[in-house]
């Protein structure tokens, strides 16, 4: 059992009374006052993460940008300085190797962001693909903190620390600016569907920044717990459940981000699978009657037949039913499908629904 | 962490209180609070008997769902429908919000559970 880490912020959770819970080898915050008054406050003010798991990678060289293209399904010659795009790692057979974003500084500097859980993987994945490749993979994961300040107030709030105009920072943009006299690189990002920032620095800075923001009484620091429900709420993946090596970004309704019309690893596997058609979809689902979906639990046709699974489910605050995302067969993923859940042994009626469980609030 | 006196409680954090042979049981502070934000209450079937430890019925947080388990073997006779409704009650004031009520078949059961000060001490364990 290797020793669990901790990121900068740990003594700050610890001071504002926070569970603490092993995440991906982390020892990281849950919930402060609660999953749903967390949630609430993030659909309505400001909320701040501390997100500082994370896995940062450079890759950095005059093969940058070919190199990156290789690795991700997004077109990344069409990437700005200073934009940022969602995108993802396949395999060769089409399942993700990670979802992340990718920061533009130059033709020949990119900054990759990464799952907690896929660090290592991740690193390891790109040496292995570096082959011939004029670049340098840099893992400087440990070096940098990162927080994010997300919800409808949170520009008026962090404008009171820079004076750089964040209006300028547009939608999946970024800058490298000084918030309360401190170097850090602001991006308009986040995972929550709301307006918002996350902010990298090194160790020292993010905490002083953190310390900054959250004694500000509208700041009320987020979980991991309220992090889930608020990404899961905006229908946003979740590596290791709507997402994983085993499902690929068609099966999981993120085509979007696919460019087929470029070439990276899994392109061949996904083209097929895209001629051939898909055989499962992510879909939403909503309960009919009273009742938790949960990940994990699976879904069954109205003979009782298994056709798939619940990739991430909740009740979520100001609901009155439980909505779910899950991989289903095909033949059941219309819109207003019956189907069953299976809770604890007990059958529950559902419908399938869309996915957009609610309008996100970005400013673009 | 409230423990209130005259009370019977189990090792799984519920609490008895008997009145006219009837037990009503209930979830504790300490187990309200370990759980977190209670957001749906599965309730017993009224009329079943249950035996003592069978579940009968289950608590969900945001997070988790937990099974509930009976202290006492008996039939359920009632059960607290405010908590379909409104399962934060359990947060806001467990030791007022019964689950169920249950009507006892051995009430010699109640010995093997603890009073108010050995729960107290099992819980700082």
């Amino acid at each position: 059992m290797n020793e669990l880490k901790r990121t900068p912020l740990y003594g700050e959770h610890v001071k504002l009374g926070a569970n603490i819970v092993d995440f991906a080898g982390w020892e990281m915050p849950i919930q402060y006052s609660g999953i749903n008054p967390e949630h609430v406050a993030v659909r309505t003010n400001i909320g701040l993460f501390d997100v500082s798991h994370m896995g940062e990678i450079f890759i950095t060289g005059v093969e940058a940008e070919q190199f990156v293209q290789r690795l991700v399904t997004a077109d990344i010659t069409k990437l700005k300085e200073k934009q940022v795009v969602y995108t993802m790692m396949c395999y060769e057979s089409g399942g993700i190797v990670d979802d992340l974003l990718v920061y533009k500084f130059s033709n020949e500097k990119y900054l990759l962001v990464v799952n907690a859980s896929n660090v290592d993987k991740d690193y390891e994945w790109m040496l292995k693909n570096k082959d011939s490749f004029n670049v340098q993979i840099n893992n400087e994961s440990i070096s940098y903190g990162q927080i994010a300040l997300q919800g409808p107030n949170a520009q008026t709030l962090l404008q009171k620390l820079t004076e750089f105009d964040l209006s300028e920072i547009k939608f999946f943009y970024f800058e490298e600016i000084q918030v309360n006299g401190l170097n850090c690189l602001v991006s308009r990002t986040g995972y929550t569907g709301e307006d918002g920032f996350e902010i990298y620095a090194d160790e020292d800075t993010i905490v002083s920044l953190w310390q900054t923001l959250v004694s500000y009484d509208e700041v009320q620091p987020i979980g991991l717990g309220a992090r889930d429900t608020l990404r899961f709420e905006a229908s946003l993946p979740l590596y290791g459940n709507e997402i994983s090596q085993d499902i690929t970004p068609l099966e999981a309704g993120l085509g979007f981000f696919v460019k087929l019309d470029t070439d990276f690893i899994g392109k061949e596997a996904l083209v097929k699978q895209k001629e051939e058609g898909l055989k499962r979809k992510l879909v939403g689902l909503q309960l009919l009657k009273r009742g938790i979906c949960r990940h994990g639990y699976t879904v069954h046709d109205l003979e009782e037949n298994e056709i798939g699974i619940v990739t991430t489910g909740y009740l979520l605050p100001e609901r009155d039913y439980s909505i779910a995302l899950a991989l289903i067969d095909i033949n059941h993923a219309s819109l207003d499908t019956k189907v069953l859940v299976k809770i604890r042994n007990k059958f529950y009626e559902a419908k399938v629904t869309s996915k957009k469980f609610m309008n996100k609030n970005y400013k673009k | 962490m409230k423990v209130i006196e005259g009370l019977y409680y189990s090792e799984e954090h519920e609490w008895v209180k008997v009145v006219d042979g009837k037990a009503y049981i209930g979830i504790t502070e300490y187990a309200a609070h370990a759980l977190g934000d209670i957001v749906f209450v599965e309730l017993p079937e009224v009329d079943i008997d249950y035996d003592k430890d069978e579940t009968i019925g289950v608590i969900e947080s945001v997070k988790a769902a937990s099974d509930m388990f009976t202290p006492v073997s008996g039939t359920v006779v009632e059960v607290n429908e405010a908590l379909e409704d409104e399962p934060q009650l359990l947060n806001e004031d467990p030791f007022e919000n019964y689950i169920a009520v249950i009507e006892l078949s051995d009430i010699n059961e109640l010995d093997d559970l603890m009073d108010s000060e050995a729960y107290k001490n099992f819980c700082e364990e």
